[in-house]
């Protein structure tokens, strides 16, 4: 790290305009060398149109960006050019060829040739070096899709830095990676910031800018907030920053959730020794009316899979499940809607949304399915409904009829919520609902929860992040190796407790 | 101006501007070398002309096209099977009819007996069609695959390798003329089966299932739709229209060829689907657009024929025309243009700066 601050790369005074709305406004933004530097922002806060205009993915209206041996301003009008100058980019989804072998990706479109062919020796040497050189030791002649993302995702990062860059924007790498598959990414981030690149990280993930980062530029609103040392910006401050008002409204939805009474409502839900093979063992477990019921455990310990097998999105081979004392058989999914459940997936893009439908059809679809194809809900009633849900939850969409592909995540959520609402379910299942969305709507859909429950309905919350479920959930079942070992009332929800729980009491404070 | 602008724009959004304006392209080429393209006579009772003969001539493939769009969207995949199963349902119409004989002049069973046999048997094949992709999750190329070969052996089986003729004025209708109505009879089947699938998607909830399943079939189940059964109706309905076609086609030459009848018109109708703007991926889709395509194929036949294009070569000046069309059409094309716009835009702003 002796090289110090040398900066190498400089944005001055960036606009952009979209039709009707200013993405950016004279954002700076500075990288030094060998520095891992966080752009954060909640969603539509300019983000990912800086990257762009960076990247050369967009054009830029006013302003300048320099970087390190180039004399004049650059403009980059496409990735490739941007690659030229330095700046390489690894989205969350890793855009290689799974088909082709580990050094064919690293070297796609600049094979090593010998006498007009491709010369396969020396591809899959110099590949071996670049890796070992970033510490991961993998056999190069294997298809890339037999390892998994995060491997794939350094693979994409090697390429990126063997192809000379000096600037590395790494946008949302962790959001489907495990604790473990981060940590190790983290390391090869480390290793490649002694070696003097700059490092742009983007992500939703307080802790891991807390972790691994140096510094933090804020935005909001296409607005540069500010610069900031990690060390000098508490967390709550950082968030305070990001959403321009104070993090009161937080810790307002935990007073209220502890001045809640504890006395539990009817028993609405009873599983008895409910399993599907495979992914989760045979659990009890009863749910009442009027609570938020958190499942907590690591990635892959069934905390998904107990709801599915609820819900009979994976059908449960064995057990017996009773709502509200009467024993039920859940073949599919629309057996559990008919009975009052909901489900909304962890899996928004592949379980959730339906693309190429509009916000309209994206809401109503669920009660159309449970009414039946031949009692067709009117147009007029379709639309009141979905205005409805785009007011309550307050959907930013130009019009009802936009493909909710066009939405940001957050919004894409909240259509998925407003779907599951409008059915008015006893009973609602929320996997991983703030994934990947910013902490004003995350704030919002933690309170919607809370009200809920208050209202009457039972609520089932999974979340990756502790913290979240704390503030919302009155009971928490512990999720270990696709087996529930243990609830956890009340009194004994902690963050020290849960961690414990699900590490399986090995952890020593 | 800018509200021109903004008319032209809203016209050119619509979503079937592009499949209306090749069909409209390809209809006024003919009045360039065929000034007679256009008129329609009377004679002997019933109107004559090219415009009614591409109308007449395109009924079984609008049909049909109906059922593949309905497959396409709900599946992603095609029936290729279509051809083969309107000669089997055409054979079993036939056989009913003629009483299983070479060549008769009178009906041995009551019409309509024959004619829902034929239709039912399409269905059947449909929905054999349905559970090898729905249930047995087969690719639908290769499901229907089976069918495509053995469809015409079956037709063959019940020929017993003949070519029946049923020589009664009554059978010839369906393809030809009713007494008394100046229309072809195929193109009042058409518009009916039309009507009818149109009635099918917007009055029932079924039009927006298909789309569901089509898009993101893990997120249909999840809201609660049977995604299988779905795919199975699609099938089915699919060769349901197949037998329909089976039957003019049969009664527009009052016989059975187990070998040549409906034959190659499964792509025809893939193609149609593919003109009307349709993606072939699954998905949304517009049924109007797909009759546009189905008509447009015809037209483009019938245009061809008028200028005198032999039948051998016909297909080669077929494809060039197909080529254009599906160019004309393709999102790739659409953002070479907008670039080569941009590029000129700037070019022009330079030399005025």
């Amino acid at each position: 790290m002796e090289q110090g601050n040398k900066v190498i790369l400089m944005m001055r005074h960036i606009s952009k305009n979209f039709p009707g709305v200013v993405a950016l406004s004279n954002v700076d933004f500075t990288l030094r060398e060998g520095e891992i530097h966080a752009l954060m922002g909640e969603n539509g806060a300019g983000k990912s149109t800086l990257i762009k205009v960076l990247t050369g993915v967009e054009e830029f209206e006013t302003g300048e960006i320099r970087v390190i041996d180039r004399k004049e301003p650059i403009i980059n009008r496409s990735p490739h050019e941007a690659q030229e100058n330095g700046i390489s980019t690894v989205y969350q989804e890793v855009n290689l060829c799974p088909n082709l072998t580990v050094a064919e990706n690293l070297f796609i479109g600049r094979e090593p040739m010998k006498r007009g062919m491709i010369d396969w020796k020396t591809m899959n040497k110099r590949s071996k070096e670049i890796l070992m050189n970033l510490d991961i030791d993998i056999d190069v002649a294997v298809a890339l899709e037999n390892y998994s993302l995060a491997i794939q995702q350094m693979i994409a990062i090697a390429r990126a830095v063997d192809m000379s860059a000096k600037v590395l924007i790494l946008d949302e790498p962790t959001s489907s990676l495990d604790d473990n598959e981060v940590e190790k990414l983290f390391q090869l981030m480390r290793h490649l910031k002694d070696k003097g690149v700059g490092i742009i990280f983007v992500t939703h993930f307080l802790e891991q800018v807390y972790e691994v980062c140096d510094r933090i530029t804020v935005l909001r609103n296409g607005k540069l907030v500010g610069e900031y040392e990690v060390e000098k910006l508490p967390r709550v401050q950082l968030v305070a920053k990001m959403m321009g008002k104070d993090y009161d409204d937080l810790a307002a939805i935990k007073k209220q959730n502890d001045n809640q009474e504890i006395g539990l409502g009817e028993v609405l839900i009873s599983a008895e020794q409910l399993s599907h093979s495979g992914t989760i063992k045979p659990f009890d477990l009863k749910i009442h009316k009027g609570e938020v019921i958190g499942l907590s455990g690591l990635l892959g310990s069934g905390r998904s899979e107990l709801a599915r097998a609820i819900y009979g999105a994976d059908k449960a081979d064995a057990g017996e499940l009773k709502v509200n004392g009467k024993k039920v058989l859940i073949g599919a999914p629309i057996d559990a809607m008919k009975l009052g459940m909901g489900y909304l997936p962890e899996n928004r893009k592949e379980e959730g949304i339906i693309a190429d439908l509009t916000v309209r059809e994206n809401i109503i679809i669920a009660l159309q399915a449970k009414r039946g194809m031949f009692r067709l809900i009117s147009k007029k009633e379709q639309e009141e409904f979905t205005d409805k849900y785009i007011d309550l939850l307050k959907i930013k969409t130009a019009d009802r009829e936009v493909p909710i592909k066009q939405l940001s995540g957050g919004n894409q959520q909240k259509v998925i919520l407003g779907r599951w609402l409008l059915n008015n379910p006893d009973f609602l299942i929320l996997d991983e609902p703030t994934r990947g969305i910013d902490v004003g709507t995350k704030t919002e859909i933690q309170k919607l929860v809370v009200q809920l429950a208050r209202e009457g309905m039972a609520i089932m919350f999974i979340s990756s992040e502790v913290e979240e479920m704390l503030r919302t959930c009155s009971r928490m079942v512990v999720l270990r190796d696709r087996c529930m070992v243990g609830e956890l009332e009340k009194e004994q929800l902690g963050q020290d407790s849960i961690m414990r729980a699900i590490a399986g009491g090995a952890v020593n404070e | 101006m800018s509200k021109m602008r903004y008319i032209a724009g809203r016209i050119m959004g619509y979503r079937l501007f592009l499949p209306l304006l090749c069909l409209a392209i390809v209809l006024l080429v003919n009045v360039v070398k065929t000034p007679s393209f256009f008129e329609i006579t009377i004679r002997n009772g019933v109107l004559y002309g090219y415009i009614v003969d591409i109308m007449n001539r395109s009924s079984e493939l609008v049909i049909l096209s109906i059922g593949m769009t309905l497959v396409v969207a709900a599946s992603g995949g095609t029936d290729i099977s279509v051809g083969a199963v309107s000669a089997v349902s055409g054979a079993v119409a036939i056989f009913i009819l003629g009483g299983g004989q070479t060549s008769t002049d009178f009906y041995h069973a009551p019409y309509l007996l024959g004619f829902l046999a034929a239709i039912a048997v399409g269905a059947l094949l449909g929905a054999w069609n349905g559970f090898l992709v729905a249930k047995m999750k087969i690719q639908p190329m290769v499901a229907t695959l089976i069918l495509y070969t053995a469809g015409r052996g079956i037709a063959q089986l019940i020929t017993e390798g003949q070519i029946l003729y049923l020589r009664v004025d009554h059978f010839k209708q369906l393809g030809g003329f009713i007494p008394g109505i100046p229309l072809p009879t195929p193109v009042f089947v058409a518009i009916l089966c039309i009507l009818v699938t149109l009635l099918l998607l917007k009055k029932t909830a079924l039009g927006m299932y298909i789309q569901t399943v089509g898009i993101n079939s893990k997120a249909a189940r999840l809201v609660g739709l049977n995604s299988t059964r779905i795919k199975f109706l699609t099938y089915a309905f699919c060769g349901l229209c197949s037998g329909i076609a089976g039957m003019i086609i049969t009664s527009r030459v009052y016989s059975i060829d187990a070998n040549n009848a409906g034959l190659n018109i499964e792509l025809d109708a893939i193609l149609a689907v593919a003109l009307g703007g349709n993606n072939l991926g699954g998905g949304r889709f517009s049924l109007l657009g797909s009759v546009i395509g189905a008509v447009t194929i015809q037209a483009l036949t019938t245009t061809l024929y008028a200028m005198k294009v032999s039948a051998d070569q016909l297909y080669v000046y077929k494809a060039v025309v197909v080529i254009l069309i599906v160019a004309l059409q393709s999102a790739e094309l659409k953002r070479m243009l907008k670039n080569l716009r941009v590029r000129v835009a700037v070019q022009t702003g330079k030399e005025v700066a």
